[in-house]
């Protein structure tokens, strides 16, 4: 009998849930809402099945979410067995850090990057479990499945380790910290199958639906609440899409799309031409952006 | 050049561009499809880089934006005169593409209608071994390309000679560039038959050769029209088809690792792991290794509820009939298909680190899921990976693959590593570091590990302590030449001795003229003076001795290593804490000046390095403390700690 390759893609990503519960203390895992942290979360229930899930949850919220993420992620926390940390980074509170008057580079950085170091120096998490796959980026392609971060959360490419067999190490000195991808080796389409096949509830902003949208850039923007500023005869307009990627409402494009079920969104995957992260606003910064961010803390 | 778009006779493709063909909505959701994982050696000339870029683009795995920023990223570098540099796509990371170079491994995806696929390409010539073990470790097959212009190189049989290494079962030896030589097939002959002779002599037994133009696609997806003598299939189709390793290691007995206990309640104790080789059945006979206690399999427990049944590859969870100790790194196996148990193999280690490894020096080594100590004997030779010459080596650098004994803290369960990947490869990880430095694969225990075995005695050491009316220790003095390590071990060891008590002294330089006289001062044999003397320390301690041990002793490792051979609270560190100006000041043997001179190498201090002790039992800074003074703070420490009593 072989394995099929979500069967194998599942072992494998089960067996480094298992790995770091048995080699180290104080773990988290980063929920995002998003299909992979989804995923994400259904590997890790049944990595410590019949046990309960070992480790908290962690969602770095920013208070810009779709309303549509805060449903599931609250009905998640609601779940028996599950302990849901969300950090909202203060001074982005006090200052009301939004994309629009502060621009969608520092919105990320003082919301996500910096909200997520204070939530893991607050709690003192030594790993976090992140639904990063190569497959999103080029930069993560050479990403490792155990990624080291110095004291000061920095990404340092030329000291990550070598990862043979199936054989991780995850020793590292005080005030260093190891960030986890379960899903390294998954692509998109693995994504989708595996939520289909395992029946995995995601949120309903990526299947296709009359929604309100202005257009800005050649960004399809959802109108997702009153706080979106509308321009001057800007009127949303009500059209058919879908989101590939979830993230804050303001800094999400959605893609037209007639796909209403899982099958239908699977079936135009398997048709598309463009990659993932084209909805993302903050990828379109600079060349190798991800990766500056990367090496500054960012997931 | 880009490659030509796909035209009639394409096997259909499943991730796609509306140009392929539409797959069927109704039942391909549910193909359920194997996976596959490769690794590419060779080097951009050999048209590396295009050939993936190929398989990718056929098989649709980029899309139009990433094929738009490719198109962009090669007009800027200038790399193939505006044409698409497929090299650019497999070259990830910014500091990188920077500096022209690249470091590591990166892994790509791609799938057609039978398969999905995972390719770990080892770009650049840096750490090229290295990122090749690395890449080459989990693959089931190799892809070798060689250039047909030019045939088997030594970088073709170095790329061979890992790949054997590594034990990967299946061989694909693309002869690329067959536009070049005018599709002729005796060129391609005289390549293939070239290699398979060496093939043969480095055990590689199931060798595909395939000539083929990554740049035109001939036999890359679709068999070429331009090479009709050739028969075989194509690159792609044979992807598709060969057997995966997981169908080797399925015909053999039983391996599962224990990863985790599972213990959410009082009645429920699982072990959590993966199948790595065979099956496990409810209610089959087992046995715990290295313990060997024997039990049955009660359940087989996951998410989607209890199997009959597990196979390889599977992440469950084994509820045992009997409560047996079981612990992490135990490996259960078929009560009577059992592993073998060893605490010493004869190993082949690929060195991964700047530092270089050093034979003495102990080091964490992890297999499976059990981390254990592991001390590296000298070394039997080095292989130069491009002529398979064995060269005499003391010790191995970075990116080097030597084969060597090694001796672990305690016995393991293991298969020699040309049976599994999982029960027979190890990393190498450095106690001070935690950085992965080395990878290795078992080949055999030795057979004194089996056959000597531990003689116990029956007069022991608390025996012998109770009848001196003493706790034995060892009192470690470490610190710089010229310190006043010798001198106030002396004077310790007078003062105890003439209380009546049994001591010994082990000097530096008196065990350098006979226990030690073979040994210099290079990294490597500073480490194995100090780990022949902490044995013979921890047979005096045995004896019921007080000894004292004065040694430079520059290495934590090492210090931490003779920690770890005596018992609980018998190895006593005293830091003789002298700054390196006041010992140079001093010089008894005029070595500093020597030294200084450059007459004397690897001098500490001066041209080697000290790490000094982070929590010694003493410290004690001579600066402004006389050796009498020292001494009796020493005695004073013993005193404390009660070494003067009986035990």
């Amino acid at each position: 009998m072989t394995l099929t390759h979500l069967q194998r893609l599942e072992s494998e990503s089960i067996a480094i849930f298992r790995e770091v519960v048995a080699e180290t203390a104080n773990a988290v895992l980063l929920y995002s809402i998003g299909k992979d942290s989804a995923v994400l979360l259904h590997l890790a229930k049944k990595a410590f099945y019949p046990g309960p899930l070992p480790f908290p949850l962690l969602h770095v919220d920013t208070t810009w979410k779709f309303r549509d993420m805060y449903a599931l992620r609250d009905r998640v926390a609601a779940e028996p067995g599950i302990r849901l940390i969300v950090h909202l980074n203060p001074e982005a509170q006090a200052k009301g850090i939004n994309p629009f008057t502060h621009g969608s580079a520092v919105h990320t950085d003082v919301w996500k990057t910096q909200g997520l170091k204070q939530a893991l120096d607050k709690y003192g998490f030594e790993v976090a479990f992140g639904g990063a796959r190569r497959d999103e980026e080029k930069s993560r392609a050479k990403e490792r499945v155990f990624s080291f971060r110095t004291d000061q959360h920095r990404w340092d490419p030329k000291r990550q380790r070598p990862e043979l067999w199936r054989l991780y190490n995850s020793r590292k000195h005080k005030g260093e910290s190891i960030r986890v991808f379960p899903l390294s080796n998954w692509t998109e389409l693995d994504v989708w199958q595996y939520i289909e096949r395992e029946n995995i509830p995601v949120v309903p902003l990526y299947f296709a639906r009359e929604r309100p949208i202005v257009e800005r850039e050649g960004a399809l923007l959802m109108v997702d609440d009153e706080r979106m500023p509308l321009a001057q005869g800007e009127t949303p307009v009500m059209r058919r899409v879908r989101f590939r990627t979830l993230g804050c409402y303001p800094l999400t494009g959605a893609i037209e799309s007639a796909a209403e079920t899982l099958a239908e969104v699977i079936e135009e995957m398997k048709r598309s031409q463009s990659s993932e992260r084209q909805g993302r606003v903050i990828d379109r910064d600079a060349p190798a952006s991800m990766e500056h961010k990367k090496q500054e803390g960012y997931f | 050049m880009p490659p030509s778009p796909p035209t009639a006779g394409t096997p259909p493709i499943v991730r796609g561009r509306p140009d392929a063909p539409a797959p069927d909505a109704g039942t391909s959701l549910r193909v359920e499809k194997s996976l596959l994982r490769f690794n590419t050696c060779g080097s951009v000339d050999d048209g590396k880089s295009t050939l993936i870029g190929r398989l990718l683009y056929e098989s649709k795995a980029l899309f139009d934006d990433e094929l738009a920023a490719l198109a962009a990223d090669s007009r800027r570098s200038g790399t193939r005169d505006g044409e698409i540099d497929y090299a650019l796509l497999l070259d990830g990371l910014s500091a990188e593409r920077e500096q022209g170079i690249t470091i590591d491994v990166a892994y790509r995806f791609f799938s057609t209608e039978r398969r999905n696929f995972i390719v770990a390409d080892t770009p650049g010539h840096e750490q090229y071994t290295r990122n090749m073990v690395t890449g080459a470790s989990t693959a089931d097959l190799s892809v070798i390309l060689v250039d047909a212009r030019k045939g088997i190189s030594a970088q073709t049989r170095r790329h061979s000679f890992i790949v054997s290494l590594l034990g990967i079962q299946h061989v694909v030896l693309a002869v690329n560039k067959m536009d070049l030589v005018g599709y002729d097939e005796g060129a391609f002959v005289r390549i293939e038959q070239d290699y398979r002779g060496f093939a043969e002599q480095l055990g590689l037994l199931a060798v595909t050769c395939i000539p083929l133009s990554a740049v035109h696609g001939d036999n890359v997806v679709r068999s070429s029209a331009a090479m009709p003598w050739y028969r075989g299939p194509s690159l792609l189709t044979l992807l598709e088809r060969v057997e995966l390793d997981e169908f080797r290691v399925a015909q053999q007995p039983l391996r599962f690792p224990v990863q985790w206990v599972n213990r959410p309640s009082p009645d429920f104790r699982g072990f959590a792991g993966t199948v790595v080789a065979g099956q496990v059945r409810k209610g089959d006979a087992i046995r715990v290794q290295p313990s060997g206690r024997t039990s049955r399999v009660a359940r087989i427990v996951t998410f989607e509820g209890d199997l009959e049944q597990a196979a390889v590859g599977q992440a469950i969870t084994l509820t045992l009939d009997d409560e047996i100790d079981v612990s992490r790194g135990d490996l259960i196996v078929p009560a009577d298909q059992p592993a073998e148990v060893a605490d010493q193999f004869e190993t082949t280690i690929v060195w991964m680190d700047e530092a270089p490894l050093l034979p003495g020096r102990s080091y964490l080594l992890k297999i499976g899921t059990r981390t254990v100590t592991a001390t590296i004997a000298p070394l039997k030779y080095k292989m130069n990976v491009t002529t398979l010459q064995r060269l005499a080596a003391s010790t191995l650098e970075l990116n080097e693959i030597g084969v060597c004994n090694l001796q672990l803290d305690r016995a393991i369960a293991f298969d020699p590593y040309k049976t599994n990947r999982d029960t027979g490869g190890f990393i190498l990880i450095d106690r001070m570091t935690n950085d992965t430095v080395g990878a290795g694969m078992l080949h055999f225990a030795l057979r004194r590990a089996k056959n000597v075995h531990w003689q116990a005695l029956d007069v022991n050491k608390t025996a012998r302590a109770a009848q001196m009316g003493q706790k034995p220790c060892l009192l470690w003095y470490t610190g710089l030449s010229g310190a006043g390590k010798s001198t106030i071990a002396n004077l310790v060891d007078k003062r105890i001795h003439a209380e009546g008590r049994c001591t010994y002294v082990l000097d530096g330089d008196n065990v350098r003229h006979g226990l030690n006289k073979d040994l210099g001062f290079t990294d490597a044999d500073r480490v194995e003076n100090i780990r022949r003397i902490a044995e013979v320390a921890k047979l005096m301690v045995d004896a019921g001795l007080i000894v004292g041990a004065a040694f430079i002793s520059p290495f934590r490792a090492e210090r931490q290593m003779a920690r770890a051979l005596l018992g609980q609270g018998e190895f006593i560190e005293i830091f003789i804490d002298t700054p390196l100006g006041v010992a140079e000041e001093r010089d008894p043997k005029g070595l500093y000046k020597k030294a200084r001179r450059g007459d004397l190498k690897n001098f500490t201090g001066i041209d080697s390095p000290y790490e000094p002790p982070e929590n010694p039992e003493l410290r004690i800074d001579t600066t402004n403390t006389s050796p009498e003074e020292a001494a009796e703070k020493v005695i004073a420490f013993l005193q404390q700690r009660g070494t003067f009593e009986a035990v």
